[in-house]
């Protein structure tokens, strides 16, 4: 079991981290397209099953209750003893630990490290089964999360250690579909750097990534912020939104490549050139997006920089 | 040329005139306004059928001191409010962007 000896719940672990495993619900990490079985089938069809869905266990489940579990190691004792016909009813394990939607990940960990299951069925207030998660997905949101608090303490690490670096901290809310404001936040960037007299060729691609960002958020997802650094030596533009994330990351950045709608398209935007275009102007380029999660792009671009514009 | 030439273009109107009269050395033809952030380089007029606050935002962005709509599109009340707060010319045409590069460009 991976989780177990990572010691995550530590007195003396990083706030951060209490922060991220108390913060994140269970209900956000399970999966919850539900693959289950009734109790009168047998290990061999329930194996069957395991195998088309691709998990390694399957509640058992009675008028939406589950009554047990049944495993990939339950399989592999059948086929040790020879009784993959009998019914799973009399090979479940019955005494099912179950966790709860509401739960913080903090408890999901705790019970990872406790019991030594490789998933755990999650119910809802009513007792209703609502999901099943397992370590891979905890450790895959806590990666997630991690990634973001590292990206989020790094900027602002660089303005607190130096104060006289920061010259300039400006964060905008960008609403979704909210075209009559896009374009504001990249303009009201662009001045304050015309206003301090940068060269035009740096001002301008920092508009356009700027620009591309916040149309991004606009068009792409529910709503986000564009967050604006300066320094003396470069401009950091953060786009941060919460969902629904990039599907294909890779694809995305593809020229040309493009999920908008008619809608969008017929008002000039989706041409599928917004992420290569700022990836354009950047001396520094990140990405990183996770369906259901949200997307962070980070854009540096260096105010003595040689990069086209 | 200057952006005030544009005005004697025949089947050129300008419907919102109080704009900076600025030269005009290169012009950028597209609808797709992410093409343009992209490749609009040193352009001063952009020749668009996108009539709408975006296609404002991007001439802002780049310095694009006039846009002419092709197509005789519509513009609304808006988006001339906005192009006279930002003093950005608009010239609106039935012409299309083929004919319109062709006769800014021949002024060029």
């Amino acid at each position: 079991m991976p989780v177990k000896n990572i010691q995550l719940l530590q007195e003396n672990s990083p706030s951060i981290l209490l922060d991220v495993i108390y913060r994140s619900k269970i209900k956000d990490i399970m999966a919850t397209k539900l693959v289950t079985a009734p109790s009168t089938v047998t290990i061999k069809e329930a194996k069957s099953i395991m195998k088309e869905a691709e998990v390694t266990g399957i509640p058992i489940v009675e008028d939406n209750e589950i009554i047990g579990m049944i495993s990939i190691d339950d399989v592999f004792r059948a086929i040790d003893g020879d009784y993959m016909d009998e019914l799973v009813l009399n090979h479940m394990s019955t005494d099912v630990i179950v966790l709860e939607d509401d739960m913080p990940l903090a408890f999901g960990i705790t019970y990872f490290e406790k019991f030594k299951y490789g998933r755990f069925p999650v119910i809802d207030k009513n007792r209703k089964l609502v999901g099943i998660i397992t370590s891979r997905d905890i450790l895959h949101e806590l990666l997630f999360q991690l990634n973001h608090e590292v990206a989020r303490l790094e900027s602002e690490i660089r303005s607190d250690n130096d104060p006289d670096l920061t010259t300039l901290k400006e964060v905008f809310k960008i609403k979704k579909m909210d075209f009559a404001n896009a374009g504001k936040a990249s303009n009201e960037i662009k001045k304050l750097l015309k206003d301090r007299n940068f060269d035009p060729k740096f001002v301008r691609r920092v508009s356009v990534a700027a620009y591309e960002l916040e149309i991004n958020i606009a068009i792409h997802s529910d709503g986000g912020e564009l967050e604006f650094f300066l320094d003396k030596k470069k401009a950091v533009i953060v786009a941060r939104d919460s969902s629904p994330g990039i599907e294909n990351v890779e694809l995305a950045l593809k020229q040309g490549f493009s999920t908008a709608d008619n809608t969008i398209k017929s008002l000039g935007f989706g041409a599928g050139m917004g992420l290569p275009n700022v990836r354009r102007v950047s001396d520094e380029f990140n990405i990183t997006s996770e369906l259901g999660r949200g997307t962070i792009v980070q854009a540096v671009i260096l105010i003595d920089s040689q990069e086209g514009s | 040329m200057k952006i005030s030439d544009l005005e004697l273009v025949e089947g050129f109107k300008v419907v919102q005139p109080d704009y900076e009269d600025t030269e005009i050395k290169a012009g950028y033809t597209s609808d797709l306004l992410s093409d343009v952030m992209a490749n609009a380089g040193e352009a001063n007029v952009l020749i668009s059928i996108q009539a709408h606050k975006n296609t404002l935002a991007v001439c802002k962005l780049l310095d694009i001191g006039a846009l002419v709509v092709c197509n005789g599109r519509d513009t609304d009340e808006e988006f001339m409010d906005i192009a006279k707060r930002e003093r950005i010319a608009v010239f609106v045409t039935d012409f299309n962007q083929f004919k319109v590069s062709y006769l800014i460009g021949k002024m060029l």
